[in-house]
């Protein structure tokens, strides 16, 4: 099993104003699925994912990846598993602000400690996949929202990890838009394996999904297969 | 690898964000250059007046009329004067006196050809010059016979010679001060301007029996000049003219003296305390500019960190430890402070050299007055830096992120 949640708790405040984001939850993916966590603001979804990430700790439960568990490692060790096994792309996008899209992507890499000319050959062939070649040096500014999403995932990507983590990636982009950034998650999915765990309550988007994860105040209520559109394009 | 990256990414973020660079280092560029300039100033201004006050000889000793301290209205007038005849009697009676110089002064305006100018004529003898320190440039000083006789003849400073003179010789030249016409027989090197930015070349000298029957018409001397043969022995030779003068001016037992002697060792204790508080208040004028821009790089320090909470964040979510991200604003704050201290030391150095230069003295520069504060904006530069950078990169990622 690649990711395993085993009765996590996620507690937000203390005594009478404790909330619970994530109640006894229990969630395992395998690699090479694409799953979608779907449910309402507030139903522990995100949550969940940035557990997943490494990005957050929970309060109680065990969190495995690979089949070791993670709630005795530091700050460090947490940052290391996702130096080497995790890409992120965020609702916001996320970029450096004032940068340019090859320095974004070129950034994960220069973290590794990856030569400053195989770095550039890395980044450069992440936004061509992504549909982005010639559009290197601008910067966040000069991109429009799709155009700043792809370079995210390009970042994301640029290290080839086996999981991509992704925080409704298509939440601040028109239709048109969303569906090319999905086309290319869903790509990336079928034919580089990458195994993808996204946050959407876009039922549209849901459809790319092979895996439907349904959120309800810290519970998962519906846990479904389905055949993805994405695949059958 | 993980410096020489966030070296290579602090230079990246200085030409991304030039604002909030210069802002930064321009609070450390203050700080530094403000306090450089005032304490070089202070410095130079004591050392100045230290050296106008030994080029007046360490052995110099004054005696005028009326009790200490009572310069005020009315206060000199009461006393009666001294006259030639003290200032004989000091050089008879006083032992290891070297030169005795009784002066009386006035002022009157000194006119050749078609120039003229605004001066004091002071009146006295040749002993003056040696007490005063004063050299000759050309000519020469007063002879007995004309200080015997009262003659007509006068030795130029260099301000007044300039003022009459331009470039031409003045010796041999008569010029004329009132209705009296002098005869030109030396001129004296200048002495430029004093500490109290007098010009002390601003003067004619003419002998005392001269002043006496032609300007001043009385035998009043306004103050004795005493010179003693060495320095440990002006204290005591203080004491005896005083007990001189108490005898000559028939003082009784309990009665307070109606004149004042001084030392050389009084004024500059005097003059020592005026510089020292004037140093004194040029170093709080700094130290509070270095306070002000160490509060001004702490707030840009610590608005930076929280504005880059999110940048801390992204850098954490994609790959970076939290020693990459330390890193990074550690040497960011060095790198800001370094350039900003450094062109605080030109800045500060510059600026008191254009206002020494303008008032006139030595700019008197120390290491410590350039390191304090250089170590100071960089010191505060660097804490308010690091402190708030490293808690956010404690931070959970996701709280980073999250952060507005």
């Amino acid at each position: 099993m690649l990711m395993s949640l085993e009765h996590i708790w996620k507690l937000y405040g203390e005594g009478e104003s404790e909330i619970a984001a994530l109640q006894d939850l229990d969630l395992q993916v395998d690699s090479g699925e694409l799953v979608a966590l779907m449910g309402p603001s507030g139903s522990g979804k995100s949550t969940c994912l940035n557990i997943l990430g490494c990005l957050d700790v929970p309060t109680r439960g065990e969190y495995r990846f690979l089949g070791h568990p993670t709630s005795k490692l530091d700050n460090d060790q947490r940052a290391r598993l996702r130096r080497r096994f995790l890409g992120f792309v965020f609702q916001g996008f996320n970029l450096l602000p004032r940068t340019s899209a090859l320095e974004n992507v070129e950034l994960p890499l220069m973290y590794r400690g990856v030569r400053a000319r195989q770095r550039r050959e890395r980044a450069m062939t992440a936004l061509a996949t992504v549909g982005l070649a010639g559009r290197e040096h601008s910067t966040s500014a000069q991109l429009s929202g799709g155009q700043q999403q792809r370079v995210a995932i390009a970042r994301a990507l640029v290290t080839d990890p086996a999981v991509l983590l992704a925080d409704e990636p298509t939440g601040n982009l028109d239709t048109a838009r969303a569906r090319e950034i999905m086309d290319i998650l869903a790509t990336l999915n079928r034919d580089h394996g990458i195994t993808i765990v996204m946050v959407t309550h876009e039922a549209d988007m849901a459809l790319y999904a092979k895996r439907v994860v349904r959120f309800l105040d810290g519970r998962i209520v519906e846990d479904v297969q389905q055949k993805p559109i994405g695949a059958a394009a | 690898m993980i410096v020489w990256n966030a070296i290579h990414e602090t230079f990246r973020q200085l030409r991304r964000n030039p604002l909030r660079s210069a802002l930064t280092m321009l609070g450390i560029l203050i700080g530094v250059a403000a306090v450089i300039a005032m304490i070089s100033l202070g410095r130079g201004a004591a050392a100045r007046v230290g050296s106008d006050l030994s080029g007046l000889g360490q052995n110099l000793l004054f005696v005028v009329p009326g009790a200490p301290g009572a310069h005020g209205p009315g206060g000199p007038r009461e006393a009666p004067p001294f006259d030639e005849s003290d200032a004989r009697a000091i050089a008879r009676e006083v032992p290891g006196v070297a030169a005795v110089a009784p002066t009386v002064t006035s002022s009157g305006v000194a006119v050749y050809a078609a120039n003229e100018r605004r001066t004091t004529v002071t009146g006295s003898t040749d002993d003056y010059f040696q007490v005063m320190s004063w050299h000759v440039k050309s000519g020469r000083i007063f002879d007995e016979a004309e200080q015997r006789s009262g003659a007509a003849v006068c030795v130029l400073g260099q301000t007044v010679r300039h003022a009459l003179f331009g470039s031409i010789d003045p010796v041999g030249a008569t010029i004329r001060v009132g209705n009296v016409s002098l005869r030109v027989v030396g001129v004296l090197a200048p002495k430029g301007t004093s500490t109290f930015g007098q010009d002390q070349d601003d003067f004619i000298i003419v002998p005392l029996a001269t002043h006496q029957r032609r300007i001043s018409g009385t035998h009043d001397v306004a103050a004795i000049f005493v010179s003693a043969r060495t320095q440990q022995e002006s204290s005591r030779i203080r004491s005896d003219i005083q007990l001189l003068m108490r005898d000559r001016r028939h003082l009784h037992l309990g009665e307070d003296d109606d004149f004042t002697v001084r030392d050389m060792k009084e004024i500059q204790a005097m003059v020592g305390s005026i510089t020292g508080v004037l140093t004194q208040l040029l170093a709080a004028i700094a130290a509070i500019s270095l306070l002000v821009g160490g509060i001004g790089i702490m707030n840009i320090m610590l608005v930076a960190v929280s504005e880059r909470t999110r940048e801390i964040g992204i850098r954490l979510a994609i790959g970076a430890l939290g020693r990459d991200v330390l890193a990074q604003f550690l040497i960011e704050a060095v790198v800001l402070s370094a350039i900003g201290g450094v062109v605080g030391i030109l800045l500060g150095l510059g600026g008191a050299y254009v206002i020494t230069n303008k008032l006139h003295i030595p700019l008197a520069i120390d290491p410590i007055i350039i390191a304090v504060p250089f170590l100071f904006s960089a010191a505060v530069g660097v804490i308010f830096g690091f402190f708030p950078a490293r808690k956010a990169a404690r931070l959970n990622p996701i709280d980073a992120l999250r952060h507005e």
